[in-house]
């Protein structure tokens, strides 16, 4: 797997930002808000709202209250305040995460989003795509296709200097 | 009374009835959970599912308005369901008939109860004898704690002096005696590492063995706020005023009240503090609790983000372990 862990991202995110403008572009939207994940999505949606030279400051969401697998697991003992700095009503959402797997995550992302006002649109932009997907949900922009196995668990180093670590989780 | 069974297997929040036998750890994860929940009131919806199909059952046995609302709300934010159950507390003193009580109430599948009781050690009995899955949160027992009441303070002023509690000088003034929140407050500023702790209150209204707890004690007002960060009021019971306990409510206000006056002598950045509701002219005069010191109002907010803070963490206690934890 060194392969994945040797890739140079700041390449992979050029990438996405010029395929999120293309995108944006296409379905005739100048001024979306971008609102990342906590913590890797928080990380690649700073990258990216620098490249796309965004001017409304980023929107921070923490999915903890809305996962779907609380009463197993419980609570996740470092939540961060979520903070969406603009109205969500009527707006065009960009929403950005590291890892999109099983799709949870985007589901309460979404529920959450909705919390908050009623978007006119959300896109979804992530620096790598994974198989083992459970709900229906599909990224419109992704730096990177991963295909794992079910035990093979993949995670985003950083902030200072960005790295893909695949671990084995048997 | 042992601490332990406030904690599951793993150490972490099952039931919460007293801020003793908890330990820093736990007191910041609580504080730093409700920051996170303070989020939700930006929210259009003002909610999240994190405890949607649970039942949360409000048990007071003793009349409160303010911290069964403030129970009720924090609960509601969280999408659990709640019930707010009134009992007479003279018709159940017995041990026994709040046992039936409870078996009533667990044959409805409830998941947690909030309870209050005018006897000292009411919530931890009612602890003792749930069933495995159900947590027991303490809105006030006699004069025993008041631990979520304490906490809500702790958050007030960490968030206005910051998360350092070392550099602080904290006072609580009035009858320590009867106030199960002073108490919870001491152990909560001993464990988060408050630099002084001090109690201000007539001779008649502290408790014999108070110094045991760490703190200073002063009988003089003038005296205790000297160069003190924090002040935090107690609500004076009048119905002690009938007792001998103290001279007049005129006397007390001219030798405890907090005026602008006396607070010269506290630090220019002193933060006012009060549980409310405030006897004007008793405790403080109104230009002190309405000043720009005065974080009174802020106090009611906070106290529904801890207690969504307490509530979610209790109901996670059984699961696996945090560091089996695994993101998707």
């Amino acid at each position: 797997m060194s392969d994945i862990e040797d890739l140079y991202i700041p390449a992979l995110l050029d990438d996405m930002a010029e395929a999120l403008e293309r995108l944006l572009e296409a379905r005739g939207i100048d001024n979306p808000a971008m609102v990342g994940i906590h913590t890797g999505g928080v990380w690649i949606a700073d990258e990216l709202h620098r490249r796309l030279g965004l001017e409304e400051p980023l929107g921070t969401l923490d999915i903890s209250f809305y996962r779907d697998d609380f009463t197993r697991i419980g609570m996740n003992p470092q939540v961060r305040p979520s903070s969406l700095p603009f109205n969500v009503d009527d707006r065009h959402l960009v929403l950005v995460d590291d890892i999109l797997h099983t799709g949870r995550t985007i589901r309460a992302a979404m529920n959450e989003l909705f919390d908050y006002g009623r978007p006119a649109s959300i896109l979804l932009a992530v620096l790598a795509e994974r198989s083992g997907r459970e709900l229906p949900i599909e990224a419109n922009v992704a730096g990177l296709h991963l295909d794992l196995a079910p035990h093979q668990h993949v995670k985003l180093e950083g902030p200072e200097s960005l790295r893909l670590e695949v671990r084995e989780t048997r | 009374m042992s601490g332990n069974i406030q904690l599951d297997a793993q150490g972490r929040l099952r039931h919460f009835l007293t801020i003793e036998g908890l330990n820093r750890r736990i007191l910041t994860e609580i504080l730093d959970t409700a920051e996170s929940f303070t989020g939700v009131t930006a929210q259009q919806v003002k909610k999240v599912p994190l405890l949607r199909g649970k039942t949360i059952v409000n048990l007071f046995f003793e009349p409160s308005t303010r911290t069964r609302t403030t129970f009720e709300l924090a609960a509601k934010r969280l999408s659990a369901d709640v019930l707010n159950i009134n009992i007479n507390a003279s018709s159940t003193t017995k041990g026994e008939t709040l046992l039936d009580t409870l078996r009533n109430l667990e044959a409805m599948h409830v998941d947690m109860f909030v309870v209050r009781h005018a006897e000292s050690g009411a919530a931890h009995f009612i602890a003792r004898h749930v069933a495995p899955h159900v947590s027991v949160l303490n809105a006030g027992d006699g004069r025993h704690a008041h631990p979520t009441q304490a906490m809500l303070d702790m958050f007030t002023i960490r968030r206005v002096k910051g998360p350092d509690f070392g550099r602080l000088r904290v006072a609580i003034v009035g009858d320590i005696l009867h106030s199960r929140v002073a108490r919870s407050q001491i152990h909560a500023l001993n464990l988060l590492g408050a630099g002084e702790v001090r109690v201000i209150a007539p001779k008649t209204l502290i408790p014999v063995d108070i110094e045991k707890l760490g703190v200073h004690v002063f009988h003089r007002l003038e005296e205790g706020i000297q160069d003190v960060d924090v002040i935090i009021m107690l609500r004076l019971q009048r119905e002690r005023m009938q007792g001998a306990l103290l001279p007049s409510e005129h006397e007390y206000f001219r030798l405890f009240g907090v005026t602008e006056e006396k607070l010269a002598r506290a630090r220019p950045d002193v933060t006012i503090m009060h549980p409310g509701p405030i006897n004007r002219g008793v405790e403080m005069e109104s230009r002190v609790a309405d000043g720009p010191r005065s974080v009174i109002l802020q106090q009611v907010g906070h106290g529904i983000a801890v207690r969504m803070a307490v509530m979610s963490l209790a109901m996670r206690a059984g699961g696996v372990p945090d560091e089996e934890r695994e993101a998707s």
